[in-house]
């Protein structure tokens, strides 16, 4: 059951390899000491080095191979313990050396495995080779009408290039592997996967074929796109252009072009329409990088749990279902978030209550797990509540309310407003003698057939105990009282 | 090494270079790499390419900023900058 | 009478320490000399102001018991390769006309730190890249030394303005920068010590990038001893150089105990040049034996892969020389010629700001990177490297030192050995080998051609064993005697 766009002379398949540019989380840039925070006053995060002045040196980073390291290792890739730097050269505003130092002919991590879970089932992506790379800086077009302004606060920061192997199918399959490997890379800490800051862009190399053909036609490629949402746009958009031009008896150029999401249209690239000879030549400001296989080892040993493992053990330990189990792993703050809740109360009811109650709120505000107005241990606690039946599900959503709007431990919220849960069955069966008394016409109602007015029994109950009578107390007395 | 290779090269590496320039140049180089060609009487066949006169492990950094923040410095030297005083180098405008 | 403009560093260090003159006197004397050589055109920039603040704080701390070391004091010249902080570095380009470095480079600092005074920054070949320093934007240089037949001459390059100075009797030593010769051979040249360093033993962070692999700072000096002297100041590690080695600096002056008994001295057949001429053959051999009779051990050796160590060079120093210059655009610093686009501005920025030579290297380094060429040029250097490398490996298990002439002539005149390019390279041929294997290596001046100019012999070593080098250079020196003095001192037009 493939993906397949149908064109006028029959159908098409689309062929997707991507590239994803993640910049590594570390305090300072790949070659020198200058910071990488977002956001900066522009050039104020630029060192000598990064400036490419005269004379100046780069002396890499050393927590940069570790991340390096740490990604491949948590993608199943293979490590190289021999890997040298390469300049690729040439000339462009937000390049001051007029070279990037990268990685060419030995990248530090070598092919590696993502798997995705799409509604066909698990498919296997993958991965060619991620190697460490210099960022460039930033060119503002719009600030002068004449000029281009630079900003060089990015460059030189860390990047990790992850290129996939042309295995993707469809645009889901493109969109589902960039959150996949951006999940995987906020486990491991070795990328903050933030698109619209810019540490996480994808680029998209399409091209189409008829399907059932094997061989692979002429790729384009789409650079920096900055969410999945514009990648799966652009990739559906560019494999329908390709498509019409076939048809139409024309031919594909090999050429980079950029998607414009506000126009849905992807477009060619004029400035880097010529060809590029990178001259690729191994650095001579620097050493080849040689690891040991110690090193290596010792970074697997402090891998974290990633997800695929978390979900299989939210399943199994948890006894999760495998939708909540998928939601939940999908991001590593929702994960520990509701490890968390689950540590203080009984995981199946967490797992609920973190993926319906909580993430309505969440939706309704536009805020992150992180900014959660519910601490998970208050939720954990909350939780708990229902769990050893101290309240019952309805009072737990009004004292969650309570919760979300002032914060607060829910069993204070509990006792300040006396919402305990009676679960004392000779108070329920009092209430409901009293009940029962004072409607002769309902409890007749019931006693001849009408089973359905138990219900409003119930809601009756429900309004003299204030909510707070165990509701499966009350059904299991109700059904012998009135019978 | 012909003219057109001149031009080329010479786009490559962003020199303006002249129409009665490329034909010196082209003789020059035609004439050096001829010089250079000597070097195929070599075997280097089960050679490897030399990666540094250095035997050493590449020295390495500690994760720490202890640089930037002065963007005067950096930017002092530039031969164009905003009028406005805004902390920017400029080049003329790019259309991309 | 002491002539303040006539003393080795050695001689300057005692004179200072026994408080005969103080450095502001004896920097003012070289202030003066600068002034009345400008014809030499061997400085760029002058720094007088600069030279008589650090003059004066040497004598405040001679004064108060503070003297820092063998350098304080002592005035010198720093080649316009050197990045110094507040004062304009050029690299002899027009392209860095103005460029006024917020740094100082490693080589530099720590000589300021060790008290050296600088009288300002020397001419030199555009971005290293020549052999007679008739390259530079600022013109080219002239040797001191001259004969009577009205020619100038050039003093050698890159590090011409260097030489020039030092020869000339205008600083008591200078910093030069050697990537395949453009220490030794302008010191040959110019009847001057002058060293290359094992690579890695200087730092290289702020001095103008020509060629990465090759580049390294290096003294140029009178002396044998003060090259040692000096040197022990210049190097050093320094983490922001990741090709900097961690190697302890040993003591180079006490090295030159003067004796190289049982020393095995290698005799290179293949330096031996077709057309090798008599002059510089008779040298050589007469520093033969010089080492013969003072005890050494003269053995033949063979470095077979020699004759290609020019043409390899003049692929990979061109090839890293076209990276590294790419940063010179115009947008951060320097020359900016205007353009309708940034292409445009980059071409005529480069086109202008790059004389010939440079762009030439420039041009032949893109083209060995570039896609088809890369394997049959760029990687097949880096192979002969190897060989080259593996054969000094191999010599040095049976010799101690080599020794070969510096340079296969004497100074030619301003205005020679243009028509074609090669010929001008082939000035290097002696010196290029050493650089390629990132080796030690010293000129020491050791007799005069018999037109009555300088000619250097060359010594090769070991890595990290420069002590051997000054060693065996200081005993060639003191029986070689050479004390003979360029026309230019002799008051000779």
């Amino acid at each position: 059951m493939s993906y397949t766009l149908e064109g006028e002379t029959g159908e098409w398949e689309v062929v997707i390899g991507l590239e994803v540019h993640a910049q590594i989380m570390s305090k300072a840039k790949l070659f020198s000491g200058a910071a990488t925070e977002f956001g900066a006053a522009p050039n104020t995060q630029v060192s000598l080095v990064d400036a490419a002045m005269p004379g100046m040196l780069p002396v890499i980073n050393k927590i940069c191979i570790e991340q390096a390291v740490r990604t491949g290792l948590g993608l199943n890739a293979k490590i190289n313990l021999h890997s040298v730097f390469e300049r690729k050269n040439y000339f462009y505003a937000d390049l001051p050396q007029g070279y990037q130092i990268s990685q060419f002919q030995e990248p530090i991590v070598g092919e590696g495995v993502v798997t995705l879970d799409m509604p066909e089932g698990p498919r296997k992506i993958g991965l060619e080779r991620l190697h460490m790379e210099q960022d460039a800086g930033k060119s503002l077009h719009d600030q002068d009408p004449k000029m281009t302004f630079i900003d060089l606060n990015r460059s030189g920061v860390a990047l990790m290039e992850i290129v996939s192997k042309p295995d993707l199918r469809s645009p889901e399959e493109a969109g589902e592997y960039v959150r996949k490997l951006r999940a995987i890379l906020r486990y491991l800490g070795t990328c903050d996967g933030n698109m619209e800051q810019g540490s996480l862009r994808c680029d998209a190399n399409v091209s189409v074929r008829p399907f059932g053909e094997t061989t692979l036609r002429t790729r384009t490629e789409i650079k920096n796109i900055n969410s999945v949402r514009f990648v799966m746009a652009a990739i559906e958009h560019e494999a329908r252009r390709q498509i019409d031009i076939y048809e139409d008896d024309g031919e594909i150029t090999q050429e980079t072009r950029l998607y414009d999401a506000d126009k849905d249209e992807t477009r060619s690239m004029r400035s880097k329409e010529e060809a590029h000879d990178y001259r690729y030549f191994p650095d001579p400001d620097l050493l080849p990088i040689i690891l040991n296989q110690e090193f290596v080892d010792d970074i697997k040993a402090t891998l974290p749990e990633l997800p695929d493992t978390k979900k299989s053990r939210f399943i199994s330990d948890f006894g999760l279902s495998v939708d909540d189990a998928t939601t939940l792993i999908a991001d590593v703050d929702v994960a520990d978030f509701f490890e968390s809740v689950a540590k203080f109360s009984e995981p199946k009811l967490a797992a609920n209550w973190v993926v319906h109650e909580l993430f309505a709120i969440l939706n309704r505000d536009g805020l992150s797990i992180l900014e959660s107005p519910v601490s998970s241990e208050n939720l954990g606690k909350l939780v708990g509540l229902i769990a050893d039946n101290t309240i019952s599900g309805r009072i737990a959503k009004d004292v969650f309310e309570v919760m979300v709007n002032g914060g607060g431990d829910p069993a204070n919220i509990i006792e300040d407003k006396g919402l305990k849960q009676i679960t004392d069955t000779d108070e329920i069966e009092k209430m409901i003698d009293e009940l029962i008394e004072a409607n002769p016409e309902q409890t007749q109602q019931y006693k001849d057939g009408n089973l359905k007015v138990a219900g409003w029994f119930v809601g009756q109950m429900m309004k003299a105990s204030s909510g707070k009578a165990n509701p499966q107390i009350v059904n299991m007395l109700l059904q012998k009282k009135l019978s | 090494m012909d003219r057109t290779t001149i031009i080329d090269i010479a786009k490559l590496a962003r020199i303006k270079v002249s129409e009665d320039e490329t034909e010196n140049l082209a003789n020059e180089l035609t004439n050096i790499f001829d010089w250079i060609e000597q070097l195929n009487e070599v075997d280097t066949d089960n050679v490897n390419p030399m990666t540094s006169v250095i035997d050493m492990v590449m020295p390495s950094r500690v994760d720490e900023v202890n640089d930037g923040n002065d963007a005067e410095r950096v930017l002092q030297n530039a031969p164009d900058r905003p009028n406005d005083g805004r902390n920017f180098y400029t080049v003329p405008k790019v259309i991309e | 009478m002491i002539n303040l403009n006539n003393l080795t560093l050695t001689e300057a260090r005692e004179g200072l320490s026994k408080g005969d003159y103080t450095s502001i006197e004896l920097t003012k004397a070289h202030i003066n000399a600068i002034e009345a050589a400008r014809d030499l055109n061997s400085f760029i920039t002058e720094t007088p102001e600069v030279a008589l603040e650090r003059a004066a704080a040497s004598d405040v701390r001679r004064a108060s018991g503070n003297a820092l070391g063998s350098m304080d004091g002592i005035p010198i010249a720093v080649k316009d390769l050197f990045c110094t902080e507040g004062v304009q570095t050029t690299a002899g380009s027009h392209i860095l006309e103005g460029f006024t470095p917020p740094y100082e480079s490693s080589v530099t600092q720590n000589l300021r730190d060790a008290g050296a005074v600088m009288l300002g920054k020397t001419n030199m070949d555009e971005f290293a890249m020549g052999s007679a320093n008739i390259t530079s934007y600022f013109g080219a240089v002239k040797n001191p030394w001259s004969i009577d037949d009205g020619k100038d001459r050039v003093p050698g390059g890159s590090s011409g303005g260097s030489a020039a100075a030092v020869s000339g009797h205008l600083a008591i030593a200078a910093t030069g920068s050697d990537t395949g010769g453009s220490i030794r051979q302008p010191a040959s040249f110019a009847g001057i010590v002058g060293m290359k360093p094992t690579y890695g033993r200087c730092s290289r962070w702020g001095m103008v990038a020509f060629a990465s692999s090759l580049d390294q700072a290096g003294p140029m000096t009178r002396t044998v001893q003060d090259a040692a002297i000096m040197l022990r100041f210049m190097a050093g590690y320094d983490e922001k150089d990741s090709t900097s080695v961690n190697q302890t600096i040993p003591d180079f002056e006490a090295a030159m105990t003067g004796n190289v008994k049982g020393l095995r001295v290698g005799i290179p057949n293949e330096y031996r040049l077709d057309g090798l001429s008599g002059e510089v053959d008779k040298l050589w051999m007469q520093g033969v034996n010089v080492l013969k009779e003072a005890g050494a051990e003269l053995i033949e050796i063979s470095l077979p892969h020699t004759k290609y160590a020019l043409p390899t060079y003049y692929i990979v120093a061109p090839a890293e020389a076209s990276s590294n210059l790419a940063r010179y655009d115009g947008v951060r610093y320097g020359l900016r010629i205007p353009g309708d686009s940034l292409d445009e501005m980059y071409e005529n920025t480069r086109g202008a700001g790059f004389g010939e030579e440079v762009r030439r290297r420039i041009m032949i380094g893109t083209y060995v990177l570039s896609a088809g060429y890369y394997d049959a040029y760029y990687v097949k250097a880096m192979k002969l490297r190897t060989l080259i490398l593996e054969e000094f490996q191999r010599a040095f298990e049976s010799v101690d030192v080599m020794l070969t002439p510096t340079t296969p002539s004497a100074a030619f005149a301003i205005g020679e050995r243009m028509d074609d390019p090669i010929q001008m390279y082939l000035n290097d041929v002696f010196t290029v080998p050493a650089s390629l294997a990132g080796l030690p290596a010293i000129s020491v001046p050791a007799g005069l051609s018999e037109e009555g100019l300088p000619l250097g012999l060359h010594l090769i070593t070991k890595p990290f064993d420069e002590e051997t080098l000054f060693r065996v250079g200081g005993v060639l020196e003191a029986a070689v005697k050479f004390e003979a003095k360029p026309r230019f001192l002799r008051g000779l037009a």
